[in-house]
């Protein structure tokens, strides 16, 4: 057999590769004047609390509207959020983080990183590919390796009446999983987050610095796909090397776009959902103690706790220029399409802006609709009952240490970055 | 009570599963299969319901009930 010569310079191109050229548009920052009509999700005061502004828009506009970006859409009611997520024919994947760069028309139906880039009908069988590995009895195999890892983590508190639940706790335990599943070392943890953080929180950086960025975790990847070609192992990266599609080996860049896929979907995605719950438990102390004295709730409190907080916000770009639930939308215009806005809407939730941790019937969107729901979805939710379980059992009582020094992310993901919790 | 899953909308949340677990299963991509016939027990009444009311996709079905 010959070797596989697919990852070889001559044969691979790069993200910025000799694809057609997309679209740039100006980058627009500063203070938000009318979130009708000029939102932006990375303006701090959408950080610091998105659901009152989104609450508000659902009332008196309900799909906003943005000049920035190019031109974005905002939907905040479910039924609209439901209604785009369904409809792939007027909505395309083909970029699924908002930014100042469009791709071009021609990178679908496959997009950069298959299958959450992809349109139908190829993205059924990009999806095909991942599933079995993503079912809940496959991920049922990490859940030891990932509770004693959780315990390891609270061992190296010590004797500290402080800690940092974001950067001590939730951020290790999707990295360690994660690495594990692709294969890549785990003292590269710390690169992860890097790539996380340049993908999806650098979106308003001048764009060769983007792409320089982007290049760096392509360079990683690469490096990682070598690795396994010498080596071949039973994990992800040796699965989709060797994996086929219509006859044949996968071309390079969806063997390297999905790899980029679930080292970055899996990490901040979790990692907030961890330390957003602890951040509610921390500030909640009835639900706190109810938990700690009720483990066989948690498993209801956790989709609460996902549909009130859902961390993921995806994106997808306009495909023709239409008349839609009321507005003129126009072909590659964005849409934000906000999941954590849909689980909030009254005409879908009984008392949404609550937390109400036995709530028994929860129709939440967390996890997306449709053709694109979240192919780790088992793993999320694995990892955070794990981490909470493991936390409550060890650490019952805790509070925030300082209720201003919490930070949270901007932009599509959002999540506490710094959390500092008093667990005397 | 029968229960049943409209494989045309299911997309393999798994909330079925999650929460009824003696009524149905998941096939090897993770998609929601009925246990058996899909006969519920009179024990497993409430499961069945709660399965039909959290399916993000409103897949599973109850044919006869309102």
């Amino acid at each position: 057999m010959a070797a596989d010569d697919r990852f070889s310079e001559d044969h691979l191109r790069g993200p910025a590769g000799d694809a057609p050229a997309g679209v740039r548009n100006q980058i627009i920052t500063g203070p938000v004047s009318d979130w009708a009509t000029d939102f932006s999700h990375l303006e701090p005061e959408w950080a610091a609390d998105p659901y009152r502004i989104q609450d508000d828009l659902r009332q008196r506009c309900p799909i906003a509207h943005t000049a920035r970006f190019g031109g974005a859409w905002l939907p905040t009611r479910y039924e609209d959020v439901a209604a785009i997520a369904y409809d792939t024919g007027r909505f395309s994947s083909r970029s699924i983080i908002l930014s100042n760069f469009r791709p071009p028309r021609e990178l679908a139906p496959i997009g950069g990183s298959p299958p959450i880039s992809s349109d139908p009908p190829f993205h059924h069988d990009a999806r095909k590919l991942l599933l079995p590995a993503f079912t809940k009895a496959k991920i049922a195999e990490q859940e030891p390796g990932t509770r004693r890892f959780c315990h390891s983590l609270i061992d190296a508190f010590g004797e500290r009446d402080v800690v940092d639940a974001a950067t001590e706790y939730a951020q290790h335990i999707p990295i360690r999983v994660i690495a594990d599943m692709l294969g890549f070392p785990p003292q590269d943890g710390p690169q992860f987050r890097e790539f996380v953080e340049d993908l999806l929180e650098g979106i308003n950086l001048p764009p060769d610095e983007r792409i320089e960025r982007v290049s760096r975790m392509w360079e990683y990847l690469l490096a990682q796909v070598h690795e396994h070609l010498d080596r071949p192992r039973e994990d992800l990266t040796s699965y989709l090397i060797n994996a086929e599609l219509y006859g044949r080996k996968l071309e390079p860049a969806h063997v390297v776009g999905a790899m980029a896929l679930l080292l970055i979907a899996g990490i901040d995605t979790s990692w907030s959902a961890i330390g957003t719950s602890l951040w509610h438990l921390a500030k909640t102390p009835s639900d706190r103690r109810r938990l700690a004295a009720e483990p066989r709730l948690l498993p209801t409190a956790i989709e609460e706790f996902l549909r009130a907080y859902a961390p993921v916000t995806m994106a997808r770009l306009v495909k023709e220029d239409m008349h839609w639930h009321g507005v003129d939308m126009a072909a590659d215009d964005w849409i934000l399409l906000s999941f954590p806005a849909a689980n909030r809407d009254p005409a879908q939730f009984d008392r949404p802006d609550e937390v109400v941790i036995d709530r028994e019937v929860n129709r939440h969107a967390a996890f997306g609709l449709g053709i694109h729901r979240c192919l780790g979805s088992h793993l999320a939710r694995m990892e955070l009952r794990v981490a909470l379980e493991v936390w409550l059992e060890r650490i019952p009582e805790f509070s925030l240490a300082h209720p201003p020094a919490v930070t949270w992310a901007a932009g599509q993901i959002r999540g506490p970055r710094e959390l500092p919790l008093r667990i005397c | 009570m029968k229960v049943r899953i409209d494989h045309e909308r299911c997309q393999g949340h798994g909330r079925c599963y999650d929460l009824a677990p003696g009524l149905f299963g998941d096939d090897e991509e993770g998609y929601g299969m009925v246990l058996g016939d899909g006969t519920v027990p009179p024990d497993q009444e409430h499961a069945a319901r709660l399965a039909v009311l959290n399916c993000p996709e409103r897949a599973v079905e109850l044919p006869g009930e309102a």
